[in-house]
């Protein structure tokens, strides 16, 4: 059983109109086997929150913590958080030229593990894993994601997913830019890696559609740098039928505790 | 004319860019001051070289502003070095190259003792010492520069291999050539492979040298021959090397070029077809370090119908002032129909203060051709890649290795002979390992 831990996180960046305050103070607590969906509109700072666990040197914590089981992961750099088991599906994952996605793969997990795969099994694993996600058997031999559609991307990360068995998987709008057959074929993967029991999910989403097909345990609802609502699943079901208008400014009084805060 | 020449000059070539708005001259002074610069990338327009004579046409490339007399086939070739004026840095074949730095190959009488030649042939091939008389020298080649020339007035003796006819050489030839000292020197191989034999030729440069080399190759009728060139020599040596093939009827020429070691290292190599129906190759590595010059600058001569080329070089560059240069030139003649070419040249880029020039030039004199195309990308390794690979737990040296090596391996690959792969891979290594000090 293995805890994450994000204590009133602040987070900026730098722009060319100076500094910006995405994070104004978030606390989440994810544990093993838990599913926590994080929902908002764009520009909340929902992607922010999950490239600064990852470690994207963009964004600048500007106080607040962030633990696993006690470890501080923010004095860890981005391989050792990955090392340590967070896993970043990635919004946007970048094309690497010149290395394949056999090569990738296998050094990865070489790196996560701290010794090489046994070879025979780990093709094997490979092989069955790409079976699974519909991944085609000729993407072994191509470079990374270099040439792959928005979707097959998607389904790459989640291979890996599943193959590197994090402990904290934080999904960054996977479900984006998916039609419906690959969003099944990505949330089974999720839900695979998931039933091992040894997975906590934290699920970045601006669509409850991908909620039906991975349930979450909490729902927390991020709008302008905080979390303003959480709840159950409920939660979930509320919002697809209201959207988040009654989050905007002066809407409601749901956000009136929260910005007072 | 000037217009469909444009238009051909794009068929099949995908990434073919326009030119960089206001980039036009700014590599022309380059090589006396040749300090100070960290530009990462340029795409630049040719100029004209004073050197251009009378069947020198007009260029029309992208739009830019043609200076006539610029076409690779007005290039001043002789055996003469008096030909020749003196280098001052402008010409447009030396205006990337630190003269300072050549140690005299382009002033000096080149008389210093010759890198040793020792070859190791499988059975049937043919190695030979021989004089200046020889009448197979002179076959393939003709100084296209002054350095060029300089060697060929002063050699003192010319090692030729000949594959015969319709051997097929069950091993590579390799011919290792040992630098001799720093004394300016001058060299001549001559490679031959008769009609339809079939060989592998390693050129293996180590040690330390000052030399200007030239290196005849001739590809008789369906001949099928590979030559490798590594320049793997000592942190000081000097180095430059005109490589130019004949290539007959039906015959097949892979050439690759693999520059790492060296302070200065210009490998020009020209390939000319005589006969129809010939498919070369030409490919190159480099991998330039601190203060390191990597210069190569090819040529293929489409001079006759239904031939095919292509060429691809690929280089990484780190460290401050590490220098690469490549100028691809080819060419297709008027009497040149049904060509079929393609030429790139890719750098990645890996620090801060490198400067990688790449100047694809194309020439075409006639539209019945099946495609010509050309693509020149220089690229950073830049910090996205670098954050993909490590969120996978892959630590930074490992990241940037698995990203060289898969860059560099494409042209690895080409070579075909495991013994002298693994050590080029063993090579890359060790010059990634150099970074992380």
């Amino acid at each position: 059983m293995s805890t994450l831990e994000i204590k009133d996180l602040h987070v900026s960046i730098e722009t060319e109109q100076g500094t910006k305050e995405i994070l104004k103070g978030v606390s989440l607590t994810i544990k093993t086997g838990e599913t926590h969906a994080i929902m908002g509109p764009n520009g909340s700072g929902k992607s922010t929150l999950a490239s600064t666990i990852a470690g994207h040197p963009r964004y600048n914590v500007t106080s607040g913590t962030i633990t696993l089981d006690g470890e501080d992961v923010l004095e860890m750099s981005v391989d050792e958080r990955a090392r340590a088991g967070v896993f970043l599906a990635m919004q946007y994952p970048v094309e690497v030229p010149g290395v394949t996605m056999t090569n990738f793969l296998r050094t990865a997990k070489t790196a996560i593990d701290g010794e090489a795969p046994a070879l025979r099994t780990w093709t094997k694993d490979v092989k069955a894993a790409m079976q699974q996600l519909r991944i085609d058997a000729d993407f072994a031999q191509r470079n990374v994601n270099e040439g792959f559609s928005g979707g097959e991307k998607k389904r790459v990360e989640i291979l890996q997913l599943e193959l590197f068995k994090p402990k904290f998987a934080i999904l960054d709008e996977t479900d984006s830019g998916l039609d419906v057959d690959a969003l099944k074929v990505v949330s089974e993967g999720v839900n695979r890696a998931h039933e091992e029991g040894n997975m906590g999910t934290l699920l970045i989403t601006h669509y409850t559609r991908i909620l039906r097909y991975i349930k979450p345990d909490f729902v927390h609802v991020f709008v302008d740098g905080k979390v303003v609502e959480e709840g159950g699943p409920e939660l979930a079901d509320r919002l697809e039928d209201e959207g988040y208008d009654r989050y905007a400014p002066g809407a409601g009084v749901a956000v009136a505790p929260a910005v007072q805060a | 004319m000037t217009d469909i020449t444009t238009e051909k000059a794009r068929i099949g070539a995908p990434s073919a860019q326009p030119f960089i708005n206001g980039f036009t001259e700014e590599g022309e002074n380059l090589s006396p001051v040749n300090t100070g610069t960290n530009t990462s990338t340029t795409s630049e327009q040719p100029s004209a070289g004073p050197l251009a004579g009378a069947s020198a046409k007009s260029h029309s490339h992208g739009g830019g502003v043609g200076i006539p007399d610029s076409s690779r086939a007005g290039r001043l070739t002789s055996y003469k070095l008096a030909d020749f004026k003196p280098l001052n840095g402008l010409e447009e074949d030396w205006r990337f190259t630190p003269l300072k730095r050549l140690r005299g190959l382009h002033t000096e009488v080149l008389n210093g003792a010759a890198p040793a030649v020792s070859v190791t042939a499988p059975a049937g091939v043919v190695v030979e010492t021989v004089g200046r008389d020889d009448k197979r020298i002179g076959q393939a080649a003709i100084p296209e520069d002054l350095v060029s020339a300089n060697a060929w007035e002063n050699f003192a003796e010319a090692t030729v291999v000949t594959v015969p006819a319709e051997l097929q050489a069950e091993s590579e030839v390799s011919v290792l050539i040992t630098g001799a000292g720093e004394a300016p020197s001058a060299q001549h191989i001559v490679i031959v492979a008769e009609r339809f034999s079939k060989a592998v030729v390693v050129l293996d440069h180590q040690g330390t040298a000052v030399v200007s080399e030239n290196v005849e190759i001739i590809v008789e009728d369906g001949a099928e021959l590979t030559v490798v060139s590594l320049q793997e020599w000592a942190d000081n040596a000097v180095h430059a090397s005109s490589q130019q093939a004949k290539i007959g009827r039906d015959a097949k020429f892979k050439h690759i070029v693999v520059s790492l070691g060296g302070d200065l290292v210009r490998v020009t190599p020209s390939t000319r077809f005589t006969a129809p129906g010939a498919d070369v190759e030409m490919f190159g590595l480099y991998f330039a370090d601190a203060g390191q010059h990597l210069e190569q600058r090819l040529f293929v001569d489409h001079a006759v119908a239904n031939c095919k080329s292509r060429v691809l070089y690929k280089g990484a560059l780190q460290g401050r002032n590490a220098h690469s240069v490549w100028v691809g030139d080819v060419l297709i003649r008027k009497e040149a129909e049904g060509t079929d070419t393609y030429e790139a040249n890719r750098n990645l880029v890996l620090t801060d203060g490198a400067r990688a020039d790449s100047v694809p030039n194309l020439e075409i004199e006639t539209g019945l051709i099946e495609g010509a195309g050309h693509a020149s990308a220089t690229g950073r390794f830049d910090d996205e890649h670098l954050f993909y690979l490590m969120a996978r737990g892959i630590p930074e040296k490992v990241a940037r290795r698995l990203v060289v090596r898969g860059f560099l391996n494409e042209i690895i690959q080409q070579i075909k002979v495991p013994a002298i792969e693994e050590r080029l891979t063993a090579a890359v290594e060790r010059e990634l390992a150099a970074t992380d000090n």
